[in-house]
């Protein structure tokens, strides 16, 4: 336990160490994630207007009602 | 085009064909990235004796000093990228150079800020004035306005080439930034590291360096990869290609 | 038709620019009425204490000149990009970096030149030493040419979108910051009795370097931002 308390202090310089580790994992996770979440966007998105384009497409091949 | 192109690279800026070439090929740079920054910091974190002048402070230097370069080098391959895509209108070098800015942004925050937390133990300031710290942050500003004005545009293609240019125009701070520890006298301590000779960092500490700046690397590919092929399915929504891959993921 | 001499176009597009800068006249007196009223709020904010001020006047002057010209450099193109003059000029036989150059010298004429000439008020409001004042006025001279040749070239860039003046400083000031150190150089070894030919020097180098390249790239990003 003790060897584990002393990497943790880092020196007595664990105030800054592990803050700056942190900021090095959250930036890179979050520039990992934000690709991902932009593409499920852009892909449900591009669902959306397909099923609205098709839908439109469905009610224009009904022949209009003749007078 | 010329002929000393070879056809491979020709195919592959065409939009599918590099979707699926970056799709193949992000996996394993990412888990490279993975295992080589694993290997860096255990190496730097636990292996690395601690430093006789800076203590264990010193160990924050395995993600500033690859991040600083990394900062620089994206800097680099957008500028490239930019003057493809203006010179050539090639729409993949657009996405490439626009795509890499976020991620040279992130890279110059970190260094920023890991340094600011680095420097507070050692030189007694966050921050300092000098000539690296003020044109790295001078970098971080050009990003910004690159991204800023790529996002003012509507048209997204002209968008890109408009910051592209402001990239470019941007590109002589990189070598101010890299020069800076020689040509001022500055708080920010000189060079130790050399790719053509002596360096003066004990091996002990160097391979955990130079370990963490491969690892960067192949995650700057990941993470481009990634965001190249959605901005490609984005630009492209309109192509069957897109649209196919949209459908097939639409149960998930 | 035969072809004008180039010195003929040069001085008929000069011409045009200063006419109609004229005719907005109180365009001209905004830079400097902001200039005036910035610089007045030191003394308030600050405590009017001689000796800090003194410290603080030239890179006072020097940043309230800078963003003086940051928003009139919005100008610079608007007005012809709306009435289609620009995308006439850009079609003229003319070279459009020299026609573009005489642009922004009709338009660091009327936005810079007064800043210049009410310079020697701000330094004294601010209590800079009279001796500095020339010193000042030359690292202004060279900094504001500067400043308008970078500017027009990234106003440029934003001419077709939605712009907001926040983005052009974002852009712009980044790349002043050399000019900037440069010309606080001067003036600061200046204070303290130093030489201060050489960062002066720098500048005029500086200058000379974007007076040849940046019309050639404010051709460029124009071509950029309106060929859609």
């Amino acid at each position: 336990m003790n060897a584990l308390q002393t990497f943790f202090a880092m020196g007595g310089y664990a105030a800054y160490v592990w803050p700056a580790y942190a900021l090095f994992f959250i930036v890179l996770i979050a520039d990992t994630v934000a690709p991902r979440l932009r593409r499920r966007r852009i892909l449900a998105e591009l669902r959306a207007r397909l099923a609205r384009q098709s839908a439109r497409h469905e009610r224009h091949s009904i022949p209009p009602p003749s007078d | 085009m010329a002929n000393w192109i070879p056809l491979w690279l020709h195919r592959l800026s065409s939009p599918p064909t590099f979707y699926r070439f970056a799709g193949t090929l992000r996996p394993w740079a990412m888990g490279l990235a993975i295992v080589l920054g694993v290997i860096g910091l255990v190496g730097g974190l636990v292996l690395a004796p601690a430093d006789y002048q800076q203590g264990d402070a010193y160990r924050i230097i395995f993600i500033h000093v690859p991040s600083a370069w990394m900062s620089m080098f994206i800097y680099a391959v957008m500028g490239v990228s930019a003057f493809i895509a203006l010179v050539w209108r090639i729409k993949l070098a657009e996405v490439v150079a626009m795509e890499s800015a976020p991620i040279g942004a992130a890279f110059t925050f970190i260094t920023l800020v890991t340094g600011s937390l680095w420097g507070k133990p050692m030189w007694g300031t966050w921050w300092t004035w000098d000539a690296r710290l003020t044109s790295e942050l001078v970098l971080l500003f050009l990003y910004l306005g690159v991204l800023g004005l790529y996002h003012a545009f509507e048209d997204r293609r002209q968008g890109a080439r408009a910051a592209g240019f402001l990239a470019i125009i941007g590109i002589i701070n990189v070598p101010i930034v890299h020069f800076s520890v020689n040509w001022w006298n500055t708080l920010h301590q000189g060079s130790t590291v050399n790719i053509f000779g002596h360096s003066k960092m004990a091996w002990d500490m160097l391979w955990p360096l130079l370990t963490m700046t491969l690892a960067t690397k192949f995650y700057y590919a990941a993470s481009l990869f990634r965001r190249a092929q959605t901005d490609l399915l984005d630009l492209e929504s309109g192509k069957d290609w897109v649209r196919k891959i949209a459908e097939s993921e639409a149960d998930r | 038709m035969s072809r004008a001499p180039l010195s003929r176009a040069c001085l008929a597009m000069l011409r045009r620019d200063l006419v109609l800068a004229w005719r907005r006249r109180s365009d001209i007196a905004m830079p400097v009425l902001y200039s005036l009223i910035v610089t007045m709020l030191f003394p308030f904010a600050l405590g009017p204490e001689d000796t800090l001020l003194q410290r603080i006047a030239a890179g006072v002057i020097l940043v309230t000149v800078l963003l003086a010209m940051l928003l009139a450099l919005d100008a610079i193109f608007a007005s012809d990009i709306e009435d289609g003059s620009l995308e006439q000029l850009m079609l003229a036989p003319q070279p459009l970096a020299l026609m573009l150059g005489m642009k922004i010298l009709a338009h660091w004429l009327t936005t810079a030149l007064p800043l210049i000439v009410i310079t020697p008020l701000l330094a004294t409001m601010l209590h800079l030493p009279a001796a500095i004042i020339p010193v000042l006025l030359l690292a202004l001279l060279l900094v504001t040419p500067l400043i308008s040749l970078f500017g027009a070239v990234l106003v440029a860039l934003t001419a077709g979108t939605r712009r907001s003046g926040m983005l052009l400083a974002l852009m712009l000031l980044p790349l002043c910051v050399p000019a900037l150190i440069f010309a606080a150089g001067a003036v600061a070894a200046a204070q303290q009795g130093l030489p201060w030919l050489a960062p002066i020097s720098w500048l005029a180098a500086l200058l000379v370097l974007a007076v040849v390249l940046a019309p050639l790239a404010c051709a460029a990003a124009l071509r950029i931002a309106l060929d859609s």
